[in-house]
């Protein structure tokens, strides 16, 4: 590891409030320049790490580094980290101006370059002309955005972003995605993004550490998190998964299978399988690494199993189907590209074929 | 059209008539005598004059009680805004064991009989050997208005989110400017408030001045002093009437910007 990539380094945190646990022993770095995003449920702790970070709460245990510097000794207003409440925290009594402007007064400008400075992040927020509104006269998603401005005008090394973009409707949102996206890349500050909304962790961030019960239960990049989740409860946070019990089945060294509910036996690579003959496996499967057809695919893994319902989304379909041998029914998720016997015109109760391939077969955890 | 809850009530509204009649009419007599021409308060008036305005005019003792009362009330106002502005910080800011308590014992004075607090002084200061003055009247009107300043800022600290101070502490202002630049402009009005209100209670206050006064009398303490004659009574009423429109003029301001800047705030 180089030491851009512990920009940000978190060793062995905890903190409690009282008897109550909100992050349970939290080690992980974050590198320089990083899009990284914090993604859980409400109550797993996110808030709480993240003020951490900023210096309002002190860890119970562990310490933080940001820069190589320990933080424990640092107080907010020295450290290299600007935050955007979740609240927002906009001044009421100043106007939008004076907000943005709030953390330049040490910076000793003439007021002209000031003046420059605030009118630049106005336009960067899309909110040009309103610098002489009060707080009050804002909407939430007005609010978050300068909110936004009064941190950025600093150029922190560090931006912590609460669930910056919470209150702004969908089309708004996706375009302060792109915007933050883009002006991280080309200021290159370092973002600690919290989020609760899979998608938009998915879509902005460089890595993701997902998080619950104030553990962090995987640190990996979007694609690793989507498809070698390591836990069932990461696999299921994530999109739609299909979950199967198995047993290993060994016949000699070379020959390794999975026999799973449902599925059958699956045979694997021994590279895939270190687990020995009888142990119980927990296995995992997209709903699009799945295909459907009528009939009997010839050679490969399939089953055959009857449809339960289907729902019609567009560009696809989820369909749910029942398979002997497993209680749950099975999520399949296929292209309308070429509509399947009348897509989800299909009878319920009809036989269709399931088939998939062991590559995509993710190997869980078993918590 | 009216709401549900905002429909008129008769019964209501006559009931407030009454009970404002109750409260002021009294109160009304005071100003009504203060200029009738005649020493005796009673009806009929025997006409209407300012003679005893100008008599108060020209009376020393009386500059002199007004002069002691406005020190008292001032030192105390700000003594107890401040002490006010430090304990609701501390109990909406911090946290601590027993701040139930804590804050039970700091309005305490507001239920207890001011005679029982003003004894208990007296009976403390003369043990310590200090001697009555002033001062020692500003340390009783300071445990009455420090319950009433306290409860003035409370609101105030406890309506704004304490993530205003962190953003300031992120934006890199220590507790100092943070509180110059982000608590004091918002909890303004409040202080305001406070401080017109403990100077109005320390002004008229006079259970604790007659215990603790010592040679220089404040003026509800003159004016006890003068009902003894009476002859000298209109010009105590004329007083009295002033009193009572200053009191209420601060009074009135100091809601009005309470609720101001409470309206500014939302
Ligand atoms: N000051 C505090 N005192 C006691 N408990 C606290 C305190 N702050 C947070 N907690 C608790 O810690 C847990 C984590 O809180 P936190 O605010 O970090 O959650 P979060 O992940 O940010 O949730 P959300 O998505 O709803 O904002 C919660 O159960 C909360 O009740
Ligand atoms: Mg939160």
């Amino acid at each position: 590891m180089t030491p851009s990539d512990r920009f940000i380094s978190i060793r062995s945190v905890s903190k409690r409030f009282g008897a109550f646990t909100a992050i349970e022993d939290i080690s992980m770095d974050i590198g320089q320049g990083e899009f990284f995003s914090l993604l859980g449920a409400s109550g797993c702790g996110k808030t709480t790490l993240l003020r951490m970070l900023a210096g309002f709460e002190a860890p119970s245990k562990g310490e933080i580094f940001i820069d190589d510097q320990p933080m424990s000794d640092v107080p907010p207003h020295h450290r290299p980290v600007n935050m955007v409440f979740q609240s927002y925290a906009i001044f009421p009594h100043l106007n939008v101006r004076d907000n943005i402007a709030y953390g330049l007064r040490k910076q000793k400008l003439a007021s002209t370059r000031r003046a420059e400075m605030v009118e630049e992040m106005l336009d960067l927020i899309k909110l040009p002309g309103y610098g002489n509104r009060k707080a009050n006269e804002l909407s939430g998603g007005q609010r978050q955005r300068i909110a936004l401005a009064r941190a950025l005008i600093l150029r922190p090394k560090v931006l912590l972003l609460d669930e910056p973009l919470g209150a702004l409707d969908k089309q708004l949102r996706e375009q302060m995605q792109l915007e933050l996206r883009a002006l991280q890349r080309q200021v290159g500050i370092t973002f600690v993004f919290v989020t609760h909304d899979q998608e938009e962790a998915l879509t902005l961030s460089d890595r993701i550490a997902v998080m619950s019960g104030g553990k962090v239960l995987q640190v990996d990049t979007p694609a690793g998190l989507y498809e070698t989740p390591r836990t069932r409860a990461v696999a299921s946070f994530i999109g739609t998964m299909n979950f199967f019990r198995g047993t290993v089945r060994r016949n000699g060294s070379v020959m390794a299978a999975i026999e799973a509910e449902g599925l059958g036996t699956i045979p694997m690579a021994t590279a895939q399988l270190t687990k020995p003959d009888g142990a119980p496996v927990q296995i995992a499967l997209r709903p699009e690494k799945f295909s459907l057809s009528p009939k009997r695919p010839e050679g490969g893994l399939a089953v055959e199993g009857r449809l339960r319902t289907a729902a019609y989304m567009g560009e696809r379909s989820q369909y749910y189907l029942s398979i002997p041998g497993k209680a749950e029914p099975v999520a399949v998720s296929a292209p309308n590209s070429h509509r399947l016997m009348g897509g989800h015109d299909l009878p319920e109760g009809q036989a269709l074929w399931l088939s998939w391939s062991p590559e995509s077969i993710v190997m869980l955890d078993i918590d | 059209m009216s709401s549900y809850i905002k429909r008129p009530n008769r019964a209501l509204q006559l009931y407030a008539v009454l009970f404002l009649i109750v409260l002021y009419v009294p109160v009304l007599f005071i100003p009504l005598f203060s200029f009738n021409d005649s020493i005796y308060v009673r009806f009929p008036l025997q006409g209407v004059t300012l003679k005893w305005y100008g008599e108060l005019w020209t009376r020393e003792p009386v500059w002199n009680a007004l002069w002691n009362s406005v020190k008292v009330g001032l030192v105390v106002s700000v003594i107890s805004t401040v002490l006010g502005v430090m304990a609701a910080r501390a109990i909406t800011r911090t946290r601590m064991r027993g701040k139930g308590a804590l804050v039970t014992f700091i309005m305490m004075p507001l239920v207890i009989p001011g005679i029982i607090f003003g004894v208990a002084l007296l009976v403390l200061l003369s043990r310590l050997g200090v001697p009555l003055s002033l001062y020692t009247v500003g340390l009783g009107h300071l445990i009455i208005c420090l319950p009433f300043a306290v409860a003035t800022l409370l609101p105030r600290f406890e309506g704004f989110d304490p993530s205003m101070e962190e953003a300031s502490a992120d934006l890199g202002e220590n507790g100092w400017w943070t509180f110059w630049r982000v608590t004091f402009p918002m909890v303004m009005p409040g202080i305001v408030a406070s401080l017109l209100l403990t100077f109005t209670i320390s002004f008229d206050e006079f259970i604790m001045a007659f215990f603790l006064t010592g040679t220089d009398p404040t003026l509800p303490m003159y004016i006890w002093g003068q009902l003894r004659f009476p002859k000298e009574f209109p010009s105590v009423l004329a007083m009295a009437a002033l009193i009572l429109f200053v009191s209420f003029a601060l009074v009135f301001v100091a809601q009005w910007i309470g609720r101001k800047g409470l309206e500014e705030q939302e």
